[in-house]
């Protein structure tokens, strides 16, 4: 299997998530980055995949020139590829975004042949704009359903079966997507590994394919970041031991849900 | 003319169609337009119904067979070929998970910029521009957003408006509009589902008894689960918790995982972190059971026990039981 994994490099959220001066990005000089979590569990399932399977990952991001350390990262937990499409470390809106990675999987598949499976995360961790995979997959003519936990292939059925599963309240829907196809994973499709030292070492040694992007920017535009206002809520301290239980099953009851 | 496309599972409205028509009856008055609903593969006389009290003055119905259940392209393509007829000023969803993602449909399909989890919108003052503000980070930060399009698609931040109907209900008047959709649309639609469980799920949930890294183990959240039974609620779980394997990630509370909306949430041995707050803030009450005082969930909770949960929990269970005999 040929499987693309689209990952975003973002700032690691912490306790809080401050602005920089200018409003325009997050600062992240305390917080350090890493591969936006529903695309780091991307990355471990196409990872997966080919261990079943056979064939190779290739990881794609677009971004500042420091995100070739994502790249890096998933090559240490088993992808075999990595391709960064440059930008000048300012923030694209999701529809630049969406042409320049459409055009980079174009040249991508031109060289050494079509992917059998597109992974991009539900929404990246940051911006959460909830659109960029499915404008792909769409400019690539591929199906595409979002939300998906569960991935199991069939490369035995007709030109190959993802057959995805979707958390739904209670259960799950789901999907089977005729291959080529496209998928948007969310967290808890798997509990990623952790890079071993042969894994980091390897890391080092992955080659990193350059791409540039002349997409125009979309229609929409950043103004300003900044933090919600934050409502003071005044805490009651209903005790400070087990005997506290009889104040907590008065509020219970206040509440009418005992 | 505001559209809403409503998103709706085999003919039962969600919640989050209902929050994008009370944010839409707002932003329709804003525009000086009328608010109109799409219902897409239903026609169905409650749902219609229900449109109308919330105000939606028209609603046009979209049936195929290729719409027979759900399934994001078809949808997006239906509602896509609909938006071209009507040519609605803007176009609205719900932003739950499936509300985003019919709208991204849309937007790749008609190639018009879509902006996602507005919190506040303010519509075109003639400039040609429209103003925003959205949820980043699960809505941990905001982002002051400029809107250049024609038509605006827009979701509404999942749980950040109420599902209010409106003073007075309407009667809304029907359109059923023919759509031209290519039978192989149907490679996304849903093709089976497995219930794994009936009843209150933590979406849904009037109660939810929360764990953290606190309560040290999978076993140990057995007294959670004792006290969950005995309200008739669930229990979630903080990230530390599934990234340990302590829980399955379908419990999980955050960003990542569930937004919950119960009465109460009893979060016990959960520090807080921004993104298990982002899934928990809906709560409409909370209570924090923590022995630092200082814990982002207890400072921001309305009533906490700062005493082990190891003991407090037992100890709120059998006062329950108590009381009940």
């Amino acid at each position: 299997m040929r499987i693309l994994c689209c990952v975003k490099r973002v700032a690691a959220p912490g306790a809080k998530i401050n602005v920089t001066a200018d409003g325009l990005a997050v600062d992240a000089s305390h917080l350090g980055f890493a591969t936006s979590p529903h695309e780091e569990c991307g990355v471990e399932e196409a990872v997966q995949l080919t261990e079943r399977h056979g064939g190779e990952v290739t990881v794609l991001t677009l971004g500042p020139a420091e995100a070739a350390e994502q790249l890096r990262y998933a090559a240490s937990v088993g992808a075999h590829h990595g391709v960064l499409v440059a930008t000048d470390g300012s923030a694209w809106d999701p529809q630049r975004t969406a042409a320049a990675l459409t055009e980079a999987i174009l040249e991508l598949e031109a060289a050494d042949g079509p992917f059998d499976l597109l992974v991009f995360g539900n929404e990246s961790a940051d911006s959460g704009g909830f659109q960029v995979g499915v404008r792909v997959a769409y400019a690539l003519g591929r199906p595409i359903v979002n939300g998906i936990k569960g991935i199991e292939v069939d490369l035995e059925n007709g030109g190959g079966v993802v057959r995805a599963r979707r958390e739904i309240d209670g259960g799950f829907e789901v999907y089977e997507l005729p291959m080529p196809a496209a998928v948007g994973v969310k967290e808890g499709i798997n509990l990623p590994r952790y890079p071993t030292m042969r894994g980091r070492l390897a890391s080092k040694k992955l080659e990193i394919a350059e791409l540039n992007s002349d997409a125009e920017p979309g229609g929409q535009s950043l103004v300003r970041l900044h933090r919600p206002r934050e409502t003071v809520t005044e805490t009651e301290i209903l005790g400070n031991s087990p005997e506290a239980a009889a104040a907590v099953v008065d509020v219970l009851e206040e509440l009418g849900v005992l | 003319m505001l559209l809403v496309v409503l998103e709706h599972d085999r003919g039962a409205m969600d919640e989050a169609a209902r929050e994008a028509l009370n944010f839409g009856r707002g932003l329709a008055a804003q525009m000086g337009a009328p608010l109109h609903a799409a219902l897409i593969g239903a026609d169905d006389a409650d749902l219609v119904a229900e449109a109308g009290a919330f105000g939606a003055q028209a609603v046009y119905t979209v049936v195929s067979d290729v719409l027979a259940d759900f399934g994001p392209e078809a949808w997006g393509e239906a509602a896509a070929q609909l938006i071209r007829r009507l040519e609605p000023g803007a176009v609205l969803a719900g932003g739950s998970e499936r509300g985003n993602e019919i709208m991204a449909q849309i937007a790749a399909r008609l190639d018009l910029p879509m902006v996602a989890n507005c919190i506040d919108v303010q519509a075109d003052s003639g400039a040609g521009e429209w103003t925003m503000t959205r949820q980043q980070w699960g809505g941990s930060l905001l982002e002051d957003a400029l809107l250049n399009s024609e038509r605006p698609l827009l979701t509404t931040g999942l749980h950040t408006v109420a599902a209010e109907r409106a003073e007075e209900a309407v009667e809304p008047a029907t359109e059923s509009v023919e759509v031209d959709l290519d039978p192989s649309l149907a490679r996304t639609m849903v093709k089976d589902r497995v219930v794994l469980e009936a009843g209150v799920t933590l979406s849904t949930a009037p109660v939810v008894i929360g764990g953290g890294r606190g309560v040290g183990s999978a076993e140990a959240f057995a007294p959670l689960e004792d006290l969950a039974a005995m309200l008739g609620g669930r229990v979630g779980c903080s990230r530390a918790v599934t990234n340990n394997g302590w829980r399955p990630h379908s419990d999980q509370v955050g960003q990542t995982g569930t937004r919950i909306t119960p009465e109460i949430y009893i979060a016990s041995g959960i520090s807080g972190a921004i993104q298990h707050w982002v899934g928990a803030k809906a709560s409409k009450h909370i209570l924090a059971i923590n022995i630092d005082p200082e814990a982002n969930m207890v400072v921001k909770a309305d009533w906490a026990v700062i005493a082990d949960l190891h003991e407090v929990i037992p100890a709120i269970a059998e006062e329950i039981k108590r009381r009940r005999a």
